[in-house]
């Protein structure tokens, strides 16, 4: 009992990461009608940014913690004024291949310039050494990450829920033509949701740092999975990509313990399963084509 | 008017050039028995992928260093010029098979060297099997290259996973870690590991408890690592069959979870000194592995290595190493034949005994073309031991050479 416990809490660890990830693909998704494939790549950028500033200007963890995320936030902001935002009005394909290049493209200039090898990151020393939860030990660190994701995505959805900005974000994610009817200028918001997506991208790959490896493939290799946590919460469900997130994070680990060699293909089993049974996910809303 | 004479300026352009081709070639050329008057290796690797550090670039830099080792010994070689042309293969197997075909037959190459990447490294096994013309694999790890894949043409070079789950499986369980928790990425590669190391294992009074695969690639290990302490009998040892970023992912979560506090320690299967780099030393402390080749193992290899560090600012790994040494065996192989004609060089090669830099009691089977030679078991130095940047390895003991490969009957290899 203590050992699915233990492994459940684990998946929760790194369902943590899912549903920053899927939370931030969610926002850009609702806002703006497009798929970031370049979200794995600000993870990975996130996590480089910690390990730059580190070696480079001698920032610590919880430093970065806070420059990381909000420098690429701007960088965000930049590209969605530069480049996405002239692409929207078309085929979302027209995004698509421009997201999908510029992961390529930052995916390279990262190996080009730092290698392919992992870079060390250590953990900051207040974080180290494991916590008693009772039923059994656990790494202090992990334990932090996932307190960290919970508070992250608690503040995001108070923030949507609980504020006018959050009102007009849900308002013009759900009928933009009506809410734009209305009077209320939609496009001011565009760009401060999509950097704010790509800073959380930047924020869970800070939070990676000390735990996994820093390679430039790392985000590539998780973006997938985030992919159908956020099929499965339903695209464009702020509330569906978290707790998809978490879920699959447990669906993984508990795959691990009991069928290790289909641990991989679970998830997408599930996602095939979830869309037979809702094609719009288990919590996005079917959407009315105009 | 003017297209007209551009057309028949590149008419005779050309045929100018297929006239000067053709006096090469022929009889009065002077070259006599070295085609083309020059020997061309070819080397394909991965440079710009998960193994571009451990040979990339830089094991085409070490075949230069053969080159000039090798014409500084032989200043009256019948070889008159050597060439180097090389491609990168990003680790996929159709592309190593398209750019060993045109190395062979485009870019006249008479050997393609290196090749990590056991798929890939078998795809050019088959090129050369049907061009006749030569590869020695330095880079992939599976044993099939000399086993149920094996052909005139190819050798296998550096190491095996044989030779990697005997001298860390076999030798740790003589040495006391009786119960193994293997965990391998579930491709190829890692099949063919937990195979051979179980294998070792066994042979070695030891018994593996559970050996489970894992998604590849995955930056997850806790539910692996924390199952570990709890099974029964509670395993001595987990060996890790990881590589790459996914083997750095497995050891930080390793000693987050403080497992060797526990009693579990962490064997690797495969590790190169650029993995250990790049993680720092820190986090593989006290980790055994099999090395091919240390360059801070004696005289000879430190030399070696601080000419390879003038060049490329990096100490060598063993691959590199590997293919220095293939690539002067090569010629001198040629040399010795007196002709870069594949059938000769293959006869000169095959039962060849030799010491170098990188080979020590080298010899190449000619029954499975097995590059046999001493491995060594090493163990990753504490932080407060390594003196010097690089020096991360304190060589445990040697595995002799006769001991370190699987013996010649077992291979399976049908030489066509």
């Amino acid at each position: 009992m203590v050992d699915v416990t233990q492994q459940l809490f684990n998946g929760l660890v790194g369902g943590g990461f899912l549903a920053m990830l899927a939370l931030g693909l969610a926002v850009i998704f609702g806002m703006l009608r497009v798929v970031n494939f370049a979200h794995g790549a600000f993870y990975m950028l996130g996590a480089f940014g910690a390990y730059l500033l580190l070696t480079e200007a001698g920032v610590n963890f919880w430093l970065a913690l806070l420059i990381v995320p909000v420098g690429l936030a701007v960088v965000g902001m930049v590209l969605e004024r530069a480049f996405v935002h002239r692409l929207t009005r078309l085929d979302p394909l027209y995004n698509f291949l421009l997201t999908f290049g510029l992961a390529l493209i930052l995916q390279d200039a990262v190996k080009s310039q730092y290698g392919t090898q992992s870079k060390p990151y250590s953990r900051p020393a207040l974080l180290d050494g494991s916590l008693n939860l009772g039923l059994f030990e656990y790494p202090r660190y992990q334990v932090f990450v996932l307190v960290f994701a919970l508070v992250v995505c608690v503040a995001v959805w108070l923030v949507l829920a609980r504020t006018r900005v959050g009102m007009i974000i849900r308002a013009a994610t759900e009928r933009p033509e009506l809410t734009r009817a209305l009077g209320i200028d939609v496009g001011r918001w565009v760009t401060p949701v999509f950097g704010f997506g790509i800073g959380l991208a930047g924020l869970a790959g800070v939070l990676a740092a000390p735990m996994r490896a820093v390679h430039p493939a790392m985000g590539a290799d998780l973006i997938i999975t985030v992919f159908a946590v956020v099929v499965i919460g339903g695209l464009g469900s702020i509330f569906g990509a978290v707790v998809a997130g978490f879920a699959i994070g447990m669906v993984q680990a508990l795959g691990n313990l009991y069928v290790p060699a289909a641990s991989q293909i679970l998830v997408f089993i599930l996602m095939a399963v979830v869309l037979l049974w809702r094609p719009t996910g288990l919590f996005g809303r079917e959407e009315v084509l105009t | 008017m003017r297209s007209v004479a551009g057309r028949s300026a590149a008419v005779l352009a050309a045929a100018a050039l297929v006239l000067t081709g053709c006096g090469q070639g022929g009889p009065g050329g002077g070259g006599g028995k070295i085609s083309g008057d020059k020997v061309v290796l070819g080397v394909i690797n991965d440079q710009s992928g998960v193994y571009a550090d451990l040979s990339g670039k830089n094991s085409v830099e070490a075949v230069n260093m053969a080159i000039a080792d090798f014409k500084k010994k032989h200043p009256d070689s019948a070889i008159k010029d050597i060439e180097v042309v090389s491609a990168d293969h990003q680790n996929k197997p159709d592309l190593a098979n398209s750019k060993a075909a045109e190395l062979y037959d485009r870019q006249q190459a008479d050997i393609i060297l290196d090749v990590p990447t056991s798929s890939a490294a078998l795809a050019v096994a088959n090129v050369a099997k049907q061009k006749k013309k030569l590869h020695i694999n330095v880079g992939a790890a599976t044993t099939e290259l000399s086993g149920k894949s094996c052909n005139k043409y190819t050798f296998h070079y550096a190491y095996d996973t044989y030779m990697l789950a005997y001298g860390t499986g076999t030798t740790l369980t003589q040495e006391g870690a009786k119960n193994w928790y293997i965990v391998y990425p579930d491709y190829a590669f890692g099949q063919d590991m937990n195979k051979s190391f179980t294998a070792a294992v066994e042979a070695g009074g030891g018994n593996v408890i559970k050996s489970d695969p894992t998604p590849f690639p995955n930056d997850n290990f806790s539910t692996f690592l924390l199952k570990a302490p709890k099974l029964n009998p509670k395993p001595d040892v987990i060996g890790t069959m990881q590589a790459g970023g996914d083997l750095v992912n497995l050891v930080k979560q390793y000693n987050e979870f403080k497992l060797a506090d526990k009693g579990v320690g962490l064997a690797v299967g495969l590790m190169f000194i650029t993995d250990i780099h790049s993680l720092g030393v820190e986090a593989f402390e006290g980790v055994t592995f099999t090395d091919a080749w240390y360059w801070n193992f004696d005289d000879k290899n430190r030399k070696w290595a601080d000419r390879f560090q003038a060049k490329t600012d990096t100490r060598p790994s063993f691959a590199h190493a590997g293919n220095y040494s293939a690539a002067l065996q090569y010629l001198e192989a040629v040399e010795r034949a007196g002709t870069d004609e594949s059938d000769a060089v293959v006869k000169e090669l095959e039962g060849y005994e030799f010491d170098d830099v990188f080979a020590r009691n080298g010899k190449i089977r000619a029954e499975d073309h097995r590059m046999v030679h001493d491995a060594y078991l090493a163990k990753v130095k504490e932080k407060s031991e390594v003196s010097e940047e690089w020096d991360y390895e304190e060589i445990v003991s040697t595995i002799p050479a006769d001991k370190a490969f699987a013996p010649v009957g077992d291979t399976q290899c049908q030489m066509g």
